[in-house]
C-alpha cells in the first residue's frame, strides 16, 4: 500500500531495555541513526540527535564500549495544542564496542545541526600491531 | 492505509490512525514493515496559527525549501551530501533527497510563514488565515 512521496526510510527506532536496571526518567529513548567510517589513524562516528545540543551530550569510553547519550530538548511550541503526531520525542542512547585501542587524548566531538561528529584516533599500538602481509 | 493526513474526517479516523500506528510500532522490527513519509512530522494548532515540526538532523536551512499553498505544505530538501569514496563500516541515516507534502488542518496565511532550523529540528509557524480563524459565538438570551 504505497502512499504518495514516500521514501523508503526508516522510523525512529526505540532502544529496547537490555539490561535490569530500569531509567529514572520515564522518556522514550531512541537510537540515533549513524555512520563510521575508518580511516587509516582513526575512527569517525557520525550520529543522528536531533534536538540535541553539545551541553546535553554525553560521551563516555570504558575499555572499549562507547556509549552516546544525547538529552533532547522538547519540541513543544508554547500555547500549542498538537493535532497530529507521526513521531515522539525522546533521549538518545547508543553503545559500540569499538575493534582498536583509542588514544583518549585525542577524541574529539562536534555537535552541529543535530548530528553528533566523533573522531576518535586510533593509538600508537593499536596503528602499529598492523603486520602487512607480503606476497611471496 | 489510503488517508494520508486524516483531518476533517472526525475523530473516529484520527483515532483510527492512532491505532494504525501503534500497531506499526508493535511491528516495527519485522520485516515487511510499513515505512512512513520522510521526513515525520508533528502538527501543532493553536487559535492563532498552526506549526510544523519535523526533526531533520544535518540538513542546512540553504538545502530546504518550503512552500506553502493554501491549506497545503510542502517541504523539499536534501541532507548534506557525504563524501562517497569512504569505506564505511556502517551507513543508516538518510541521505537521500525528500520531498513531503503535509495537508494542514485549516488554511494559512503564506504571506506570514516562518521557518527555523535549530539543531536539527524544523519549526514552521503559519498563522491562521483571517477568514479561518475559528470565531467565538455569543448566545443571546431573550
Amino acid at each position: 500500500m504505497a502512499r504518495k512521496n514516500e521514501v523508503q526510510t526508516q522510523q525512529k527506532q526505540e532502544v529496547q531495555e537490555t539490561q535490569k536496571a530500569e531509567r529514572m526518567h520515564d522518556r522514550r529513548v531512541y537510537m540515533p541513526r549513524a555512520d563510521i567510517y575508518e580511516t587509516d589513524d582513526a575512527i569517525h562516528l557520525i550520529a543522528n540527535m536531533a534536538g540535541v545540543d553539545q551541553d546535553s551530550v554525553d560521551i563516555t569510553l570504558e575499555k572499549n564500549v562507547l556509549t552516546l547519550r544525547g538529552q533532547a530538548s522538547a519540541q513543544t511550541p508554547e500555547g500549542m495544542e498538537l493535532a497530529y503526531s507521526e513521531y515522539a520525542v525522546g533521549d538518545y542512547e547508543r553503545s559500540f564496542v569499538l575493534s582498536d585501542e583509542i588514544e583518549r587524548e585525542g577524541i574529539d566531538a562536534k555537535m552541529q545541526d543535530g548530528v553528533l561528529d566523533l573522531t576518535l584516533p586510533k593509538s600508537k599500538s593499536a596503528r602499529s600491531r598492523r603486520i602487512p602481509v607480503k606476497a611471496a | 492505509m489510503f488517508y494520508r493526513n486524516p483531518y476533517g474526517m472526525g475523530s473516529v479516523f484520527r483515532e483510527f490512525e492512532r491505532l494504525r500506528r501503534s500497531m506499526d510500532d508493535l511491528l516495527e522490527g519485522f520485516p515487511g514493515r510499513t515505512p512512513t513519509a520522510y521526513p515525520a512530522v508533528n502538527v501543532w494548532t493553536s487559535q492563532e496559527k498552526v506549526m510544523v515540526t519535523a526533526e531533520l538532523p544535518g540538513v542546512k536551512p540553504d538545502a530546504l525549501d518550503i512552500s506553502v499553498n493554501g491549506n497545503i505544505l510542502t517541504i523539499h530538501g536534501k541532507p548534506e551530501a557525504d563524501e562517497t569514496d569512504r569505506s564505511y563500516h556502517r551507513r543508516e541515516r538518510p541521505v537521500a533527497e525528500f520531498h513531503r507534502t503535509v495537508e494542514l488542518p485549516c488554511r494559512v496565511d503564506d504571506e506570514k510563514v516562518e521557518a527555523r532550523l535549530e539543531k536539527g529540528i524544523l519549526a514552521i509557524a503559519m498563522p491562521r488565515s483571517e477568514a479561518d480563524k475559528p470565531r467565538r459565538i455569543t448566545v443571546k438570551s431573550e
